[in-house]
């Protein structure tokens, strides 16, 4: 019943497990109270009638008025002790830029003492039990960052910069989803934050900022991609490729999904979503480019190899 | 003026043929289109958002459809984002407000005892301006042209770059619309509670029915003008490329979502005020005794008038603003269960002194209270800044809204049409049907809903076109659809039970219910001019306490329309006032004003050359005639 990895009742980081544990007591006795109003309507409705005191009547919807101004007082306490510590900023949290774009995730990580910065899409990894900074930011449109298992949602809006602050504290995948609607495909932009240990992260985040291996840069698919106009939204580090406005590309297969949640991330997928990106989710920013089959193919090995 | 008649010593026959002749609207087509009673209005404003319902709830079901099990290809998503913006849309604008409205034009001159709405005329033109909104919503629609913004319309996404096309500008326009539309009636019935009471009807014996759609009317004048602003300048950056919501040039894009929601959420305000209004009256009549803390219920009522403007950031805890500002918003979220608690527990004090009859419309009462409890306490949940921030936008909150909305206002609309439908139509409504629908109604809801708050828990965003099937929502999402099935059902025999008994229910006479309002003190349904006497009342359940005989005020002229106005406070009689004839000018004017906002669309031209016509149905709409109408 705890709904999986993108579950509210599910927490994975401080935040999300703060939360909980205000949302439970609230659900107790919101709960209570409701089923208290129901018993005293059932009541009324069952007993004999006989006319009561209309003082007697005045002092208790009196009392339980008074009641209700203590229950909204408690609640209202409550909500501001739990927000405290959900937004209170972290020491040396790591810092990690977010941008939403229609309809996938831009993540820059910046350069952190010896670890050179990178640039990467549509997946987070963040190291187990450091508090981690997402600086949030949107391009076109609205949109929200929102992982239920490590926190509530925050938005990315143009012109404006937000931040969310929290600490995983179970390693895990998780997925996040996009939660303001931001045009044609918000039910398609998805991300995976992966928690893991500080040295699991370290590894990646090195194989991250490194240009492509020597041997993808050789292989033929490098070709394909460079002749035809891909190159002029992609980036892959280390080849001539250094658009901007489309996912940089150069550890494409190390994420778990491809456009942003929609496929998993093994070749079939790959080609499918190369030969046909309109059909997998309309309206998205990928044009369909004609590839010939043998083209596709060397295309496809190539981009499963940018690990 | 000597040569006056009036109704002074006149027999009841010939009164009436007097006033039949100054009241009754013209035979044919021309009547129709130029009468000015507040029941005809009134019954095709209710009969117009019915329709509007029925329409809304088709979408409701494609959507339910859709979002059965994963990857579902019903609809596509340009399609599914224009349905979920018109099913939200439709039910706010088309739907939930003019018909709370509507039911305010046709029940509140008669139950203050007048004999038509203030400025009638302005009330007849805000029918047509309102139908027109609904006509161009829905042909944008099925022109493909609908909007897919959702009803909230955030910009960018709304704005000149994002949303190419007419689209947005459409649902922008739709909003002109129904505000001109809402804010006609609202001014009319303000001025018709405060002046045209009968005499006697001092405030504090005002029907709470009545209290309730006066706060309403005072809520839409002064919440209204947020959102016309907001959709205008909205248009303008569209049409004429200002800036107010670009960040590039200086704009704001959260400046829309201040102003939308300091509209949208007294917006719900409107929607439910009058709920209460109905619900008060309905367990009143039932229980044969007046609403336990008739002061406690106004002042309950003008405090959630004035608190829904203290709480429109509560739609925007995940913008990004300061928190302590947010928690001050908590705060004033929360307390708002205050005065609606006050109310619950006025309401159960009555049933608990009374033996309540538990016709139709109490069933409904009491599905109400199961349902709008319920969404009050997720509405404090939702008030919580750090709850808000899972809940928000998930399917949490559609369940949320969906239980305030529809179990705090359209199950007491629907008891409510049961409760007045003889005074709409001189017949009884089917009770056997009636319980079968409600009960349909009342789990199909429940059933429908409830499981939505576990689907927002478990992560789904809201206004998703379809969900991946790796993902644990399919079953839940069945299910709910499978009973949103049983509550189309319930709805369907809900209409059908409403069309056969226009025909064949059994004859009401003037008040089946034993009720103690005036409403129930004329014929069924009323004669065009209401009150063949005017009655004057000397307390709050005047039916009761006179024992069957009101007394009435004499001196009336029989010549013309005219009515009587009172003072504000005690309902002391200050003077005789015409009450306009029926015009073609209003539906003329209407006209006009449809053409140029549509025009304005395309081109910002239209509101020059487009307000040439307005200005001339205006002229002729208020032209001197010297007929008795201008006599002061």
């Amino acid at each position: 019943m705890t709904g999986g990895w993108q579950s509210a009742l599910a927490p994975g980081g401080s935040s999300a497990d703060a939360i909980l544990r205000l949302f439970w007591p609230t659900v107790a006795l919101l709960g209570l109270i409701w089923l208290a109003v129901l018993l005293v309507l059932a009541a009324a409705l069952l007993r004999r009638a006989r006319p009561e005191a209309p003082r007697r009547a005045g002092a208790v919807v009196g009392a339980a008025t008074a009641g209700t101004v203590l229950v909204v007082i408690g609640l209202t306490l409550a909500s501001y002790l739990v927000t405290r510590p959900i937004s209170a900023a972290a020491d040396a949290p790591l810092i990690v830029q977010l941008r939403g774009l229609q309809w996938w995730w831009q993540a820059t990580y910046p350069e952190e003492g010896e670890a050179s910065g990178f640039v990467t899409a549509n997946e987070l990894h963040l190291p187990l039990g450091r508090p981690v900074r997402l600086e949030l930011s949107a391009e076109d449109v609205i949109h929200s960052f929102w992982v239920p298992n490590l926190a509530g949602k925050q938005d990315m809006i143009p012109g404006r910069d937000n931040a969310l602050t929290f600490t995983p504290t179970v390693p895990g995948v998780y997925r996040a989803q996009c939660a303001e609607f931001c045009g044609l495909q918000h039910a398609r932009m998805a991300l995976l934050v992966v928690v893991e240990p500080p040295e699991e992260f370290a590894r990646w985040r090195a194989v991250q900022a490194a240009p492509a291996t020597a041997e993808a840069l050789a292989a033929e698919g490098r070709q394909v991609f460079e002749r035809q106009p891909c190159g002029a939204c992609h980036t892959v580090r280390g080849t001539g490729a250094a658009g901007r406005t489309g996912p940089d590309l150069t550890h494409l297969a190390s994420r778990g999904t491809l456009a942003a949640g929609l496929l998993p991330m093994t070749r079939g997928a790959l080609a499918a979503w190369i030969a046909d990106p309109q059909t997998l989710k309309p309206g998205n920013n990928m044009p369909l480019v004609p590839l010939s089959a043998d083209e596709l193919q060397a295309l496809t090995a190539w981009l499963a190899s940018l690990r | 003026m000597t040569h006056d008649r009036r109704d002074t010593g006149l027999g009841d026959l010939a009164l009436e043929a007097a006033l039949r002749r100054v009241w009754a609207a013209a035979h044919g087509l021309w009547g129709l289109l130029a009468t000015v009673d507040h029941k005809a209005i009134g019954r095709r404003y209710i009969a117009t958002a019915f329709g509007f319902l029925i329409l809304g709830g088709l979408l409701a079901l494609a959507m339910r459809w859709q979002l059965s099990h994963p990857e579902a290809r019903l609809l596509d998503p340009d399609r599914y984002n224009q349905v979920f913006t018109m099913h939200g849309s439709n039910m706010m604008f088309l739907f939930a407000v003019p018909v709370m409205e509507a039911m305010g034009v046709y029940f509140v001159p008669l139950m203050v005892g007048t004999r038509n709405i203030a400025f009638p005329r302005l009330n007849a033109f805000s029918y047509w301006v309102y139908l027109a909104g609904g006509l161009l919503l829905w042909g944008a629609f099925l022109l493909e042209m609908g909007p897919d913004v959702g009803w909230f319309a955030y910009v960018p996404l709304s704005g000149p770059q994002y949303s190419a096309g007419k689209r947005a500008d459409i649902w922008a326009q739709m909003i002109t619309f129904t505000e001109i539309s809402a804010l006609a009636v609202a001014v009319g019935l303000v001025v018709t509670v405060f002046k045209q009471r009968a005499p006697g009807m001092t405030l504090d014996r005002m029907p709470l029915f009545v209290w309730a759609m006066l706060v309403t009317a005072f809520v839409v004048i002064l919440a209204m003008p947020a959102v016309v602003t907001a959709s205008t300048a909205l248009i303008l950056d569209r049409l004429v490329g200002t800036h107010f919501f670009n960040p590039a040039e200086g704009g704001d894009v959260l400046l829309w979502q201040h102003l939308f929601w300091f509209f949208g959420h007294p917006e719900v305000y409107i929607i439910f005020i009058p709920a209460v209004g109905m619900v008060s009256t309905i367990i009143a009549t039932f229980c044969r005794r007046p609403v336990f803390g008739y002061l406690a219920m106004v002042l309950a009522l003008v405090g959630i008038g004035l608190l829904a403007f203290g709480l429109w950031v509560h739609h925007m805890f995940t913008t990004g603003l300061p928190r302590l500002g947010e928690s001050f918003f908590t705060a004033s979220s929360m307390a708002i269960a205050v005065p609606s608690g006050l109310q619950i527990f006025c309401w159960l004090a009555t049933l608990w002194g009374a033996r309540p009859r538990l016709a139709v419309p109490m069933l409904y009462v009491l599905a109400f209270l199961f349902t709008f409890v319920l969404g009050g306490m997720t509405g404090v949940m939702v008030a919580s800044v750090p709850l808000d921030t899972q809940l928000h936008d998930s399917y949490f909150v559609v369940a949320h809204f969906h239980y305030v909305l529809i179990g705090g206002a359209v199950f007491p609309l629907l008891g409510a049409i049961h409760y007045w439908f003889p005074k709409l139509t001189g017949r009884m409504m089917g009770a056997r049907p009636g319980r079968w629908e409600c009960l349909l109604v009342f789990a199909g809801f429940n059933l429908t809903f409830f499981p939505m708050h576990i689907l927002g828990l478990w992560g789904m965003p809201r206004r998703v076109y379809t969900y991946q099937p790796e993902l644990p929502w399919a079953g839940l999402n069945l299910f709910a659809s499978l009973s949103a099935v049983l509550l189309a059902a319930g709805f369907l025999l809900f209409f059908w039970n409403a069309w056969r008994s226009a025909r064949h229910g059994a004859p009401a006479g003037e008040n089946p219910w034993g009720a103690p309002t005036l409403e129930w003190a004329t014929a069924s349904p009323p004669p065009p001019w209401n009150f063949t006497r005017i009655p004057v009342v000397g307390s709050a359940s005047p039916l009761w306490d006179s024992m069957g005989e009101l007394t009435v005020a004499e001196g009336l002229r029989t010549d013309r329309r005219e009515l009587l106005v009172t003072s504000v406070m005690d309902a002391t009689p200050e003077a005789r006032e015409s009450s306009p004839q029926d015009s073609i000018w209003p539906l003329l004017a209407a006209i006009a004003t449809s053409v140029m906002l549509v025009w304005s669309i395309f081109t910002p031209w239209a509101v020059v050359w487009g307000s040439i016509p307005i200005a001339v149905t205006l002229i002729g709409w208020f032209w001197p005639r010297g007929t008795p109408e201008d006599e002061s």
